[in-house]
């Protein structure tokens, strides 16, 4: 009974970002505050980052590419859009995971943070050049500093949690 | 030198063409699927727009049944703020009720004495049939503000359909699935609404911020706006009826800025209208 409990809770924390991912892409506020004042951030690519620099088998590619689709359904983007943005963010944790020698939560922060601005302006570039759907630039400024600042605090959780899954 | 450009080109290699053993795509090719995806997206291919239409069905239930409880939490702490708010609240009611008792009987004097005159010009009388809609998601994303409803196709909803709350303009039907629908409301940056001003019957046009006003912009002459005049559709270009209450001018939020009658981030249930016309 105890080995059961033990084996579900394992099975719950492996599958733990996956679960946080597609709920914060199917959720109604896309844990974007950004109806509270002006605090806004994004979860996603926090967790797409930190699980595809960390550990890129606990979260696989094609099931981050059909997260980027839901997410596209729910706030009404053009299909594909969201799926080539996590997939970018993909793409800058992977390079970083190769090129690192000496992991550090300073230098992860810093390609993280080139990664949602590159991220970010390929994301409003489709949308008002391709698309031309008009966008508030000073909300994404908003967004980009605190999902920044909260990558973290998310980090410093994710890195407690990810040992207890495996 | 050519070296650390090496070293570049084999991590990128790497990183975009190799797959671990639990991975099932490399990340190149989801990527150029991915922009296969929006180039379809953006050349409307019939294909693309049925997956769509499957997919948000699926996806609006799930995403609704997802945030019920985020839902339910926020739905409760708001009727704790009414709650207490309620004596204040009653005594203001009272009071705004004996005016509108008078103010009534005013408002029906004039609509007979306008239908008669309508008949008299031979003016198209408007009517329109309403569906009460349930909001399954209030998706208050960083781009796009819009609603999702729980009527669609099989409801006889029609994009370009306007969406009401107690009779005032929220916003429109931009895409109809067979059971769901989605529509912008009036508060996004791409809405832009033909309205007139009252009193003084200035045309102009409603722009949203993305914010929770809107604003008046390209009118013709400079406008100088005085506070709490009231923000009507004009009725012109066709696509929404005429005389839609929608808000009232309040520059302190901004210089013609527009507070909306309805509140945005609160709607739960709305009516979807056509606008048929019916000639008297």
């Amino acid at each position: 009974m105890v080995q059961k409990t033990s084996s579900f809770k394992n099975k719950f924390l492996k599958y733990l970002p996956l679960i946080l991912l597609y709920f914060s892409v199917l959720n109604e506020f896309d844990i974007d505050f950004s109806n509270v004042g002006v605090l806004s951030f994004n979860l996603p690519f926090i967790i797409i980052f930190y699980w595809s620099l960390k550990d890129p088998d606990q979260i696989g590619n094609g099931l981050i590419f059909i997260a980027g689709i839901l997410n596209d359904v729910t706030i009404g983007y053009p299909i594909g859009v969201s799926s080539f943005i996590y997939l970018t963010i993909i793409g800058f944790a992977a390079y970083l995971r190769n090129i690192t020698l000496r992991p550090s939560i300073y230098k992860d922060s810093l390609v993280f943070l080139v990664a949602i601005l590159f991220a970010n302006s390929v994301n409003s570039l489709i949308l008002s050049f391709v698309f031309s759907i008009e966008i508030n630039f000073f909300e994404i400024i908003v967004n980009i500093t605190f999902t920044f600042l909260l990558y973290f605090l998310f980090a410093r959780m994710f890195n407690y949690l990810k040992p207890m899954g495996t | 030198m050519a070296s650390g450009r090496d070293d570049f080109i084999i991590a990128i290699r790497s990183a975009f063409l190799k797959k671990s053993n639990k991975q099932q795509f490399s990340l190149l090719a989801l990527i150029i699927f991915s922009i296969f995806l929006i180039f379809l997206s953006n050349l409307n291919f019939v294909g693309i727009k049925y997956i769509k239409i499957g997919v948000n069905e699926a996806t609006y239930r799930l995403s609704a049944l997802v945030s019920y409880p985020e839902k339910k939490f926020s739905e409760s702490v708001n009727f704790l703020q009414d709650y207490f708010n309620v004596y204040k609240e009653n005594q203001i009611l009272k009071e705004k009720i004996d005016q509108l008792n008078n103010n009534n009987l005013n408002y029906k004097y004039l609509e007979n004495e306008n239908k008669r005159l309508k008949e008299i010009v031979g003016d198209d009388v408007r009517t329109s049939e309403s569906i009460l809609s349930k909001v399954l998601i209030d998706k208050d994303g960083k781009f796009l503000k819009s609603i999702i409803l729980n009527k669609g196709s099989k409801d006889e909803v029609k994009i370009g359909m306007v969406v009401l709350e107690k009779n005032y303009l929220v916003g429109q039907v931009i895409e109809v699935n067979y059971t769901t629908s989605r529509a912008i409301l009036i508060s996004d940056l791409n809405s832009n609404i033909p309205v007139v001003i009252e009193p003084g019957g200035f045309q102009s046009i409603l722009s949203g911020t993305g914010k929770d006003y809107g604003i008046i912009k390209y009118s013709k002459d400079e406008l100088n706006l005085v506070n709490n005049s009231f923000v009507y559709t004009s009725g012109l270009g066709g696509t929404f009826r005429a005389g839609l209450p929608i808000g009232k001018i309040n520059n302190k939020i901004e210089n013609l800025g527009v507070q909306f009658f309805s509140d945005l981030s609160q709607l739960s249930y709305v009516k979807i209208q056509s606008i048929g016309v019916i000639k008297e």
